[in-house]
């Protein structure tokens, strides 16, 4: 509960600023308009106008809220003016980019804190794959997948799956390796086997890692999949919402999507959250 | 003269011209030289000496967590690693070393998970062991629920729980306070009396040692020496107030004496 106030408090330092702005960069356009009839505009007109502007360039927050509000609650949604309809989309690629970073990551961390050739041929690469940008690579592994048969969800996924496997390889790699040298003996005095030191020592002390990385890979996940929506011209996804909305200079609909994929991270990261918290507290490692 | 007479008197643990040079970056270390040491059966042997004198080492020697350079040593008759291997001795760390995710019953079932003892096997274990600490009551607390003291009970109850004939034992009170020290050494008398085990003790506290040792073995420093053996005159039985009898206070100045002709404190 002590959380509440600093969380409005932001929240509402940010709303007003966002206003703030909506006003300066839209004011632009009313003066040009009022300019181009000859009219003068007094400061209050200007302010009237800033807010409900066709195409703002900002656009204000209760826009942003109704249009949310108008895509998702007042369309059905198998509606392709549905954001729910678009959000499954996204979503469904990035679940399934999650489950396949996530298991890929976990494996190469598993290779690399077992194998030393692994740890110096394998993290390296692990490394550079991440600063190759995304958006220069997405377009040809949707094109190489096309080619091979494969469009829609698995490509998307799999762009998905790029960028969330690094943060959960690089996390369990340190949460794997984080059992100090007494903890080790101990299970060699009892003459333990690899496979015991992995899944009754590593794996446990692991487990903040996991959250931890899971957080990070699950956004990365959202991210993934919606810049894979963007070079195919996709006619479904918050990434196509974002696309159309731009060549159409639907500002609104630009923002409702962004905020819309922001409340979906939010969500997602939330439910691990969840799941942290329950698992570490029955691990007794929460505090 | 039949073999088993020959296994009796065989000792537990057996060093010959024991050695250990650890290569560090500017120059060799030599942790151990020309150790001899016998660990007979059900003997409660201390190993003491200033701190750097390779009394942990020997202790690791002897468990197989480190390899000598030199020298022989047996363990029942075996290599350490063997004996490792058979799961011939339970350690206790200077620290508790408790998982923390595991409750103290959870913990204590550690090597029992990993030897693959039955569930019901495990249970009884596990209630046994912590009878014998006196922790029964608080098997589903987490260690940090625990005083520093009840931690180290539950780790020796850990070490206790397979049921290895040897105990190996590295200044497992070094961090606790007196009052719970005295404590812990009568209840590990008990212990050592009840269950007939062969301990071998890591300290560098005069008086822990006297007390609880049949055999003390002083140590010294630069290399690591074996300076004295002392054989304990002390009876078996041993309140805690044997500590202000004349004997035991002749052992620990001989104790003292040794320690101090040996080393030199730089």
């Amino acid at each position: 509960m002590k959380s509440i106030l600093p969380i409005t408090t932001v929240s509402i330092v940010i709303v007003i600023l966002w206003y703030g702005f909506s006003v300066v960069l839209n004011s632009t356009w009313t003066k040009d308009q009022a300019n181009r009839a000859g009219v003068e505009v007094t400061f209050s007109e200007i302010l009237k106008d800033t807010m409900v502007q066709q195409r703002p360039l900002l656009p204000a927050p209760h826009q942003v809220i109704i249009e949310l509000w108008d895509t998702t609650v007042n369309k059905k949604i198998t509606s392709k003016r549905s954001l729910v309809y678009h959000g499954w989309i996204t979503l469904s690629a990035t679940l399934l980019g999650f489950v396949i970073g996530t298991g890929l990551g976990v494996m190469l961390a598993i290779g690399i804190v077992h194998n030393k050739a692994m740890d110096y041929g394998v993290m390296p690469w692990i490394i550079a794959s991440q600063t190759v940008p995304i958006l220069a690579l997405a377009p040809m592994i949707i094109v190489v997948l096309y080619s091979i048969g494969l469009s829609g969800l698995v490509p998307k996924a799999i762009i998905s799956a790029y960028l969330s496997f690094f943060p959960v390889s690089v996390g369990m790699v340190a949460g794997f390796r984080c059992p100090d040298p007494t903890q080790m003996d101990l299970l060699k005095t009892y003459a333990a086997k690899k496979s015991q030191l992995f899944w009754k020592l590593r794996v446990p002390i692991s487990m903040p890692y996991l959250f931890t990385s899971l957080k990070i890979g699950v956004a990365a996940s959202l991210v993934g999949a919606i810049v894979g929506e963007l070079p195919t011209g996709a006619v479904a996804g918050l990434g196509a919402r974002l696309l159309t909305g731009s060549y159409y200079g639907q500002t609104v609909q630009i923002w409702s999507a962004l905020i819309g994929s922001a409340i979906l991270a939010a969500i997602l990261v939330g439910l691990i959250g969840l799941i942290q918290k329950h698992t570490l507290n029955r691990m007794g490692l929460a505090r | 003269m039949n073999s088993t007479v020959v296994m009796d008197t065989e000792p537990v643990i057996k060093a010959r011209k024991l050695g250990l040079v650890f290569q560090t970056k500017d120059s060799p270390v030599e942790a151990l030289k020309d150790v001899n040491i016998d660990i007979e059966q059900g003997d409660f042997v201390s190993l003491i000496g200033p701190s750097g004198c390779g009394k942990t080492t020997l202790l690791r020697i002897i468990a197989s967590l480190d390899k000598p350079t030199a020298g022989d040593i047996t363990v029942n008759g075996m290599t350490p690693e063997e004996a490792r291997l058979q799961r011939a001795y339970g350690y206790v760390f200077q620290a508790a070393s408790l998982y923390p995710w595991r409750t103290i019953a959870g913990n204590v079932k550690l090597p029992l998970e990993i030897m693959g003892f039955s569930k019901t096997e495990m249970n009884e274990r596990v209630k046994k062991v912590l009878d014998l600490v006196h922790l029964s009551g608080f098997e589903n607390k987490f260690p940090w629920q625990l005083s520093g003291g009840m931690q180290q009970r539950a780790s020796i109850a850990r070490a206790l729980s397979f049921d290895a004939d040897i105990l190996l034992m590295d200044e497992p009170f070094g961090a606790l306070d007196e009052i719970v020290r005295d404590h812990l050494n009568e209840q590990l008398l008990e212990l050592w009396k009840s269950t007939g085990k062969t301990i071998c003790f890591v300290t560098h506290s005069i008086p822990e040692a006297v007390y609880l040792s049949t055999r003390i073995v002083v140590m010294s420093n630069r290399p690591g020496k074996v300076v004295e053996v002392i054989e304990s005159s002390l009876p078996r039985e041993r309140p805690l107030d044997i500590r202000d009898s004349p004997e035991f206070i002749e052992i620990a100045q001989r104790v003292r004496m040794d320690l101090r002709m040996s080393h030199s404190y730089e």
